[in-house]
């Protein structure tokens, strides 16, 4: 049963990245975006890993998701023309690239599977919200917190950036 | 349960076109959402290994990960805007004023 679960939410997860990287409507590939993570957490379900499953559909195909499509919205971006008509060698250099690094990653993971320890279905930790927030507020809490300081930064700089006159008040000075 | 190679091996194609994207796209939404999508493939090596370790560390891991990607999304969403408002374009091709 899990693994056609897996096999189906992988299939999905690789058809919807390939469907981002090669539709030409910006609106298309935020949605396929959204399937793509909804799969992901579908596959944090799979590794019993509740919390961060909720999170994911919270967090990234909820906020951040709608953040992007607002942006777009804003933009009113043009669908871009076809991807393979020109720059062929660009292309070329880009996939050789891809299919070094991805050598390099299958490489790196290769004899891990051997390394990992022996674990009894009693030791295996799942990772509800209890067990997460046990941990995260005990022996993480201060990075935990600084977490809050990244968000609240982030935000500012955000407001400052994307801010409509900032060039107006620098003439005013 | 299913064996740890395959979702390296998932995390592992997923981070790859997601390098493709970025290489390839000229759209500077589409390249963010492709940096999106690597970081992602990352969380996902990194939940498997937590499963399979029987340690619940490498979860908190993945939501630190996860709160810089939503900060990571933010500023560079402005910083697209903020680019959009000066040269009506987020064509990357044609933000070009540093290049030599």
């Amino acid at each position: 049963m899990a693994t056609y679960a897996f096999v189906l939410l992988a299939v999905l997860a690789i058809a919807t990245a390939l469907g981002i990287v090669l539709n030409k409507n910006t609106v298309n590939s935020v949605l396929l975006l959204v399937l793509n993570l909804l799969s992901v957490a579908g596959l944090y379900l799979l590794l019993q890993a509740q919390f961060l499953a909720i999170i994911q559909v919270v967090i990234y195909a909820g906020a951040i998701m709608v953040l992007f499509l607002f942006v777009i919205m804003l933009l009113n971006v043009d669908d871009e023309e076809s991807l393979f008509d020109k720059f062929r060698i660009r292309y070329l250099l880009a996939f050789l690239l891809v299919v070094v690094v991805f050598g390099q990653i299958l490489y790196s993971l290769g004899g891990v599977a051997e390394m990992l320890p022996e674990i009894s279905p009693e030791m295996a930790q799942v990772g509800t919200v209890e067990a997460v927030s046990e941990v995260m507020y005990t022996n993480y809490l201060i990075p935990f917190e600084m977490t809050a300081i990244l968000l609240t930064a982030a935000v500012v700089g955000a407001l400052l950036i994307a801010q409509f006159k900032i060039k107006k008040d620098e003439e005013d000075e | 349960m299913v064996e740890i190679d395959w979702y390296l091996a998932l995390s592992a194609i997923l981070f790859t076109i997601g390098a493709l994207g970025v290489l390839i796209r000229r759209n500077a939404v589409v390249v963010l959402m492709c940096i999106e999508l690597m970081l992602n493939a990352v969380n996902i090596s990194l939940v498997s290994f937590a499963s399979y370790h029987g340690d619940i560390t490498g979860q908190i891991l993945v939501f630190f990960s996860l709160s810089v990607a939503a900060a990571e999304a933010v500023v560079g969403l402005a910083i697209i805007i903020a680019i959009f408002r000066n040269n009506l374009s987020v064509d990357i091709t044609r933000i070009n004023l540093l290049r030599w």
